[in-house]
């Protein structure tokens, strides 16, 4: 099986050789590439470059026939450490149990022309972005091995052809391998490149679609595996920063966080810790440093910092943030930016024989991530390391440059194994910190989070209003669909420049928004409030909430006009693949057949979109109604993935999203009050446990033969629609706020008993 | 307790003297002071489990143990558990293919190790009620679950 390159996580540490040395040291040929989106501007023997460019290769074929491939982002649990350089290694015909994958460096050689252009995993981008590159690499590689080996034995190449890891000329019964040959083999000034139509026909592929080992696993059980968190220089410095009793975790591109910063400290009991040095104000926090992790901590319990207050961030409080954004919701005179509309909705409801309305509301959640935010930064003049749990190299260096004047691309970001991303590790505020305090010290130093920092000043998922309207004709046909989102953006926060660009617009908060259900008149409109507390990248973002709602209120629809659920949404379903997915559903959740007694399902659909991913799931639940506990015991999911490159790591990834949407579903909730986070820490912001696992049942179907997609975040947003469509189907009560906590649930009974009372 | 002391333990099986604050954490006196990093912080205060040790045989959150309460105690890490990383655990959560992330599993494999040395051949039931006090985000459970039955059917 292919192995992890281990080294390449520690290459720039000082005490070891730079990447650069290694490569030299190792002989062989290393092969660079450019690439635009979907093609291969060029490709360069990364021998020949001035040692900055020497990093950049992604192959090095080795004389002992060992191949390494670069994986150009981050682990974090998503396999894609195995799933690119795979993709690499199917057109090149290696031998997959002679590769070795490295972690690359930060470098626009990297970047994901699918994934705003920058080096970084997101958005579920990173099979998308790659897919086509990767194989036009892998391919150009091995027309550069056959053109060396026919010129050595001084035949046609075409008359070569390659098998695992090697060049073999069949009339001449002589063969090389890839090791022999890049001993000697050169690469010509601008070959002709490889383009789509000569990548291998699916029929041949050895490596995509079957699974294999993954390369992070065997790190992962034995303590080796390096997370940011573990990362030593000798004659680092700790720090542990004094926070804000607001949440502040500032975008370091676009804000300082100084608003809820400290205004003054009192530091002379914390200055007595032994092993602590320095107490310094940052805007947005007190920093103490120290030679010793826990002097650190315990100085900053000692610490007397007095805080601003925020104009917008102290007024935020997300129980009143509900009501008055619902209000806004309702009030169709406060317009937004709609999206993916069709038909004339206002027209098709004053037409309609008969309509219905529903408003939904959803809580902030938070990430949790096992491996809180932590960075470890190394500035000597114009050198400047970073290693930092990144979801985002490009984004780090643009922040290191920031700080220290440094040029971007001069700033070595040293990817780490991610310890949990989902989305919080695009945040850059810990490599800010880190980067800013070694500047100041003039040494290494590492930065780690507590877990109540993490809690505390997260970057969470949006809190929504939501406004659904239905118009039917007089035979419950679906004539008419409004939905309008009320939320804050994320754009706006964190990626300011792109919002700039179009603003009033959060691709990543409205998704989901437009569904291909057949509604001749469809209105969807996002209207942006800005809150004044961080919101950031949650698995599946906006997924979450918009498809809660649609689906949710589907079934309200299905109520309305009487009919099955699951039936009218196949019958509504415009997309092919959706209905196929839907129809499967039906099959491998017997739909149809009765339940035991209190016991009922539900079921969820969601497109997916851009993801080009789409699924349905059924879950089947029973609730305590004493407790109001909602119980899923068992979830069905068909998936249309297209081609599933690692079956068993996409399956991984589909689970994982189940039990996020599972527990955003049923408990995760972040309170904010006057902008201070309610929640501390996992005893009051509880994540799901081994004993509350419903059993999982996932189907892969491939409705787009050929096309790949990104499956990590698709499913997450369909398990809570899906839960609160079983507790209808159970006792008739429509639960319309997330997260679906027992208290909530209790109120809707009881309501529901004082109505038919 | 602003100065720090000094404290001799065995960790695993090597005898180490190490000067800090008395309260210490063995989490962080193991990641900081001994460099030894395969042990993970996650909450600090006994939750979430990635911080699992055995401290004398036993599984232990080191997050919540003082180094000054640690004289002579004899510690194991998971880079401790088995030489060759072949602990039956290990091999059976490569086989599984268990880790996501991977953050929290030195300490699931940890707490699954203090359970296997009490009761071998544990029912689905008593692994749960066993490995429930350690979290996994990425909810790899299941095969956490499927991990523990192989290694005690293949030992």
């Amino acid at each position: 099986m292919a192995t992890l390159n281990d080294k390449s996580l520690h290459h720039a540490l000082p005490q070891n050789p730079q990447r650069r040395d290694l490569l030299k040291n190792a002989g062989g040929l290393a092969l660079g590439f450019a690439f635009g989106p979907g093609l291969l501007f060029k490709v360069f023997d990364a021998r020949a470059c001035e040692d900055g460019l020497r990093a950049n290769a992604w192959v090095h074929f080795r004389p002992d026939n060992s191949i390494g491939i670069m994986c150009p982002t981050a682990e974090m649990g998503q396999g894609i450490m195995t799933s690119l350089p795979l993709m690499l290694a199917e057109e090149l015909d290696a031998d997959w149990e002679l590769v070795d994958v490295e972690q690359a460096p930060a470098a626009k050689d990297y970047i994901n022309p699918g994934y705003f252009g920058v080096q970084g995993v997101g958005g579920s981008n990173s099979t998308r972005g790659y897919w086509t590159i990767m194989r036009l690499a892998g391919a150009q590689a091995r027309k550069i091995m056959i053109a060396n080996a026919a010129q050595y034995w001084k035949v046609p190449a075409g008359e070569c052809t390659t098998a695992q890891g090697k060049v073999v000329h069949a009339e001449s019964k002589r063969e090389l391998s890839y090791g022999e040959i890049a001993v000697f083999s050169e690469v010509v000034n601008n070959p002709p490149l490889v383009t789509e139509n000569e990548l291998k026909p699916r029929e041949q592929w050895r490596l995509i679609g079957r699974d294999v080992r993954r390369v992070d696993v065997p790190a992962k059980v034995n303590g080796s595996a390096q997370y940011g968190i573990d990362v030593q220089i000798p004659g680092m410095l700790f720090a542990s920063l004094a926070r804000s009793p607001i949440a502040n975790t500032p975008h370091p591109l676009y804000g300082t966080g100084a608003e809820n910063g400290p205004v003054s400290f009192d530091d002379t009991e914390a200055m007595k810790v032994q092993g602590v040095v320095k107490v310094v104000k940052l805007d947005h926090a007190v920093a103490v440093l120290g030679t010793d992790y826990w002097a650190t901590v315990k100085a900053k319990r000692l610490l007397k910092v007095e805080w601003r207050k925020g104009e917008l961030a102290s007024k935020y409080d997300s129980e009143a943030k509900k009501t008055e954004w619902v209000a806004l919701a309702r009030d169709r005179s406060k317009t937004g930016r709609a999206v993916g509309n069709a038909g004339d909705f206002n027209a098709a409801f004053k037409q309609a024989a008969q309509t219905l309305s529903a408003e939904y509301l959803t809580d902030h959640v938070h990430h949790a991530c096992m491996e809180p935010f932590n960075a470890t930064a190394w500035v000597r003049g114009k050198e400047v390391d970073v290693w930092v749990p990144t979801q985002g190299q490009t984004w780090a260096q643009q922040v290191c440059a920031k700080i220290t004047g440094v040029p971007a691309e001069e700033i070595r970001i040293n990817t780490t194994f991610v310890g949990g991303g989902y989305g919080a590790k695009t945040e850059q505020l810990m490599t800010a910190e880190a980067v800013t305090l070694s500047k100041l010290m003039n040494k290494p130093v590492k930065v780690i989070w507590s877990r109540e920092d993490d809690v505390k000043h997260g970057a969470y998922r949006p809190l929504t209003a939501q406004r659904m309207d239905a118009a039917m004709a007089a035979d419950g046909k679906v004539m008419g669909w409004s939905h309008r989102l009320v939320a804050d953006s994320v754009l706006v926060r964190a990626r300011k420049v792109v919002w700039d660009q179009n603003p009033g617009l959060d691709g990543s908060v409205a998704v989901g928004m437009v569904q291909p259900y057949g509604v001749p008149n469809k209105h969807h409109e996002y209207v942006h409030q800005l809150g004044g507390v961080p919101v950031g990248y949650w698995n599946a973002v906006g997924n979450g909430f918009t498809i809660f709602a649609v689906e949710s209120f589907m079934d309200e629809v299905a109520a309305k006009i009487k009919k099955d659920p699951l039936q009218l949404r196949i019958e509504l379903m415009t997309d092919i693949r959706g209905k196929a997915v839907l129809e499967q559903l039906r099959k491998v959740s017997e739909w149809d057949r009765k339940r035991a007694d209190g016991r009922a399902l539900g079921v969820a659909y969601n497109h997916g979109g851009a993801w080009n991913c789409q699924i349905g799931e059924v879950v089947e639940v029973s609730l305590d109604r004493a407790s109001g506990a909602i119980k899923v015991h068992k979830v069905w999911a068909v998936a249309d993935p297209g081609t599933a490159i690692q079956p068993k790591h996409l399956r991984q990834q589909l689970e994982t999203g189940i039990i996020w949407g599972m527990s955003a579903g049923l408990r995760e909730q972040i309170v904010i009050k006057g902008g201070e986070v309610q929640h501390s820490n996992f005893y009051d912001y509880p994540v799901p446990r081994m004993d509350e696992m419903p059993e999982i049942e996932i189907h892969l179907v491939e409705g787009a033969h050929g096309q790949v997609s990104g499956a990590g975040q698709i499913g997450v947003a369909p398990m809570a629609p899906a839960i609160a469509n079983a507790v209808f189907k159970l006792t008739g009560v429509r639960l319309r706020e997330l997260p679906m906590l027992p208290v909530r649930v209790k109120t809707a009974l009881n309501e529901q008993a004082v109505k038919t009372a | 307790m602003a100065q720090m002391t000094s404290t001799t333990l065995t960790v695993n099986g090597k005898r180490q003297t190490v000067t800090a604050h008395p309260d210490t954490p063995l989490l962080w006196v193991l990641r900081e002071h001994l460099k030894i990093t395969g042990t993970k912080y996650g909450c600090g205060v006994g939750q979430c489990g990635a911080c699992t040790v055995h401290i004398d045989g036993k599984a232990a959150f080191s997050c919540l143990r003082p180094i000054a309460s640690l004289a002579n105690v004899h510690v194991t890490t998971i880079e401790g558990l088995s030489p060759t990383s072949e602990h039956p655990l290990q091999k059976a959560w490569i086989a599984e293919e268990t880790p996501q992330c991977g953050y929290c599993q030195s300490g699931q494999i940890m707490r699954a190790a203090a359970l296997l040395k009490d009761n071998p051949k544990p029912t689905r039931e008593q692994i749960v009620a066993h490995m429930k006090t350690n979290i996994c985000r990425c909810g790899s459970y299941r095969r956490i679950i499927a991990a523990i039955e192989r290694a005690a059917k293949e030992g």
